[in-house]
């Protein structure tokens, strides 16, 4: 079986290809983009040790995204469900309402230091565009936000505040018109312009670096946690779940990441995937699903996807969760079985957005809702020493639409 | 017995002139039609690449995508692509056939048995656009001793050591991709700057074929004659893409376009 190493951060447990357990990660890409990816490796492996950097991104961190995002106790979700303690650490405080800025932020500052004009990103649920053209437009940077066509008609609001924002999007029509399109699309647009231009992945997927980047900026999330925590238990309680939706697993791998090193018996790490819509085949989940190996956008990972290796179309109600992949860094995870993954399905994360946003001042989005749906789930079955911790990592203002057409127009007006 | 990929550069070279290397996606718009354009269009080339449609392929541009997509909606499969070849060589087993597509279709099937399948039905060479050095290397071998040219790839990005290393792995074959670009793009550099390039590739290891491909067309091929090959695949596929969308034959217009191409570089 897989280990993970004590003492040594997760997204450095590779081997000399990349690969995390042997198998997962790697650089699985076009010659032409081998140099600005060891060029983007060697600055950022620079920078992350950089004083002056550090200082730099910590500062940003504090001052425009709003560090730290608040932990609070859901007092009368505990109280209803009758068995855990259920807190959320609402990283939708975050500036623009979701994780995917600790990102966007990072890669702005890098793109800077690298002396480059111009950045792309990719973006599914629009949080990562909409963060991306955040950061461009406070960081001077022009910026262009590739987007599956189906992805742009379900999540407008985001794609306003893109255009407002001063980017340009990108509309992908090809394939399944989501988030996977966008990324090979952001890519091939990469491959043309790689000498000018500064790529974002949006979350901890794609060629190593990115997958690093991202998980190295989302790692803020457990860093304000474990203080938190300690604040309000005086220590790391002694039984944890930190429960949190997985699509390509970057606001996880931030939440999970200061307590890789605790024994799993008292920190739990749950990790919720999009199962779809009840009645239907399709999801997006991989993880729990068991999908075979497969090669998708430059890394190794567990991907759903046919015998011939094209991969398979996937459904959720959730576009920030409708990728067919994962991240390599949650691929070992399951298999070094520090991690366990489940899924939950459309109705039952629209069904957590009711309960949650009835009873608590607080709104997930439907990417969130998913972990909501797993601790509901769990909650009335554990003791009530036990703290389950919910990563609310999404505002569910951008779902508007979708859940009114589901719930009706009334579930706002708690 | 040489490999069919070098008789074919000797070949050209013997006539003065570069070797003619075409693309185009197997299945496109269905396998018959594959067969037919192979067969028909080997008169004017010397080297054929088939392509394995991929639906998540980041390399390619807008002419390979829908041609892939084509032939995915055809319902192709690898099996397929390998039967192609297999009816292809019965006829022309001379001609030398190079498969290109991502790793994940070779990783799907088991590189071992990928390439059982590869020998049996006569493939000569095998291009994986994203399975670069130094990771190809162990596949690279297992090509070597089955006698399949495995393809490496240089890029405009490609740093002089890399490249030396590169040339120091490869087979009798590599492919030099002309600019940064996924494939079909405009030719946004001058001939005269990929031609330096290549130049620097070719000084390198001067036995080695070096085949210039991305953006040649009709017009640009003439100012690249100095190279080992050129491959021309985008070109092809839009020109099926035309042919289709009026509800022609496919074949007419390819035979023209590839003996123009040819007649440019003689």
């Amino acid at each position: 079986m897989l280990k993970l190493q004590k003492g040594k951060a997760i997204i450095d447990q590779h081997d000399k290809h990349y690969l995390y357990g042997g198998k997962f990660g790697g650089n699985f890409v076009p010659e032409t983009l081998k140099k600005p990816i060891e060029d983007l490796t060697q600055l950022f492996q620079k920078l992350r040790y950089d004083k002056k950097f550090i200082k730099e991104r910590d500062y940003y961190f504090k001052t425009y995204v709003g560090s730290p995002t608040r932990f609070i106790k859901l007092y009368n979700l505990s109280l209803h469900l009758e068995g855990a303690q259920i807190y959320a650490k609402v990283v939708s405080d975050a500036n623009g309402g979701a994780h995917k800025i600790y990102n966007a932020v990072v890669h702005a500052l890098i793109c800077k230091h690298a002396g480059k004009k111009y950045i792309i990103g990719d973006t599914g649920a629009g949080y990562a565009g909409k963060m991306l053209s955040m950061a461009a437009k406070k960081f001077g940077l022009k910026c262009k936000i590739f987007m599956g066509t189906k992805d742009m008609a379900r999540q407008k609001v985001n794609c306003d505040a893109i255009r407002k924002n001063g980017a340009e999007i990108v509309p992908v029509d090809s394939g399944s018109k989501t988030l996977v399109d966008a990324v090979s699309e952001c890519m091939r647009y990469w491959v043309s312009n790689c000498d000018t231009t500064h790529m974002c992945v949006g979350s901890t997927v794609g060629p190593n670096i990115f997958v690093k980047i991202c998980a190295w900026s989302t790692a803020q999330i457990s860093r304000e946690l474990k203080v938190q925590l300690k604040e309000e238990f005086g220590e790391i309680p002694k039984k944890l779940k930190l429960i949190n939706c997985v699509g390509g697993g970057s606001s996880a791998i931030g939440f999970w990441n200061e307590f890789m090193d605790y024994d799993k018996k008292q920190v739990e790490f749950i990790g919720v995937e999009a199962g779809g819509p009840k009645n239907s085949k399709l999801h997006a989940a991989p993880l729990t699903y068991n999908a075979k190996l497969g090669v998708l956008h430059g890394a190794a990972q567990y991907v759903l996807q046919d015998k011939d290796g094209q991969i398979s179309e996937t459904s959720s109600i959730s576009a920030g969760l409708d990728y067919p992949g994962v991240s390599p860094l949650h691929c070992f995870l399951k298999d070094t079985k520090r991690a366990r993954y489940t899924v939950a399905t459309d109705e039952q994360a629209l069904e957590a957005f009711k309960l949650v946003s009835q009873l608590e001042n607080l709104r997930p989005s439907l990417e969130p809702s998913h972990a909501f749906a797993e601790a509901i789930k769990i909650a009335p079955k554990l003791s009530n020493d036990t703290v389950i911790v919910v990563d609310s990592c999404g505002d569910a203002l951008k779902d508007k639409k979708i859940i009114e057409k589901r719930l009706g127009k009334l579930i706002w007006q708690h | 017995m040489a490999a069919l990929i070098s008789l074919a550069f000797l070949k050209a070279k013997l006539e003065k002139r570069p070797a003619l290397v075409s693309y185009i996606v197997a299945g496109d718009n269905n396998k018959k039609l594959t067969l037919n354009i192979l067969k028909s269009i080997s008169q004017y080339i010397d080297i054929l690449e088939v392509g394995i449609a991929h639906n998540t392929a980041v390399a390619d541009g807008v002419q390979i995508q829908n041609s892939s997509y084509r032939a995915l909606q055809g319902g192709i499969k690898v099996k397929d692509v390998f039967e192609i070849v297999k009816q292809f060589k019965k006829i022309k087993k001379n001609k030398p056939i190079i498969l290109m597509g991502y790793y994940n279709q070779v990783l799907q099937y088991g590189e071992n048995y990928f390439l059982q399948k590869c020998k049996n039905s006569g493939v000569d060479g095998i291009i994986l656009v994203d399975l670069p050095f130094p990771e190809n290397k162990s596949f690279a071998d297992k090509c070597k001793k089955l006698s399949i040219t495995f393809i490496q790839l240089i890029a405009p990005t490609t740093s002089t050591i890399r490249m030396k290393q590169i040339i120091k792995n490869s087979q009798d074959m590599i492919y030099y991709i002309s600019m940064l670009s996924t494939t079909g793009g405009k030719l946004k550099v001058s001939a005269k700057s990929i031609l330096n390039n290549y130049l620097k590739i070719k000084k390198i290891d001067p036995k080695k074929n070096i085949v210039i491909g991305f953006g040649i067309t009709t017009k640009t091929i003439a100012s690249l004659k100095k190279a080992d090959g050129l491959v021309v695949g985008s070109l092809l596929c839009k020109s099926i893409s035309q042919s289709l969308a009026k509800k022609r034959n496919p074949l007419i217009q390819l035979n023209k376009i590839v003996r123009t191409l040819r007649n440019k570089i003689q």
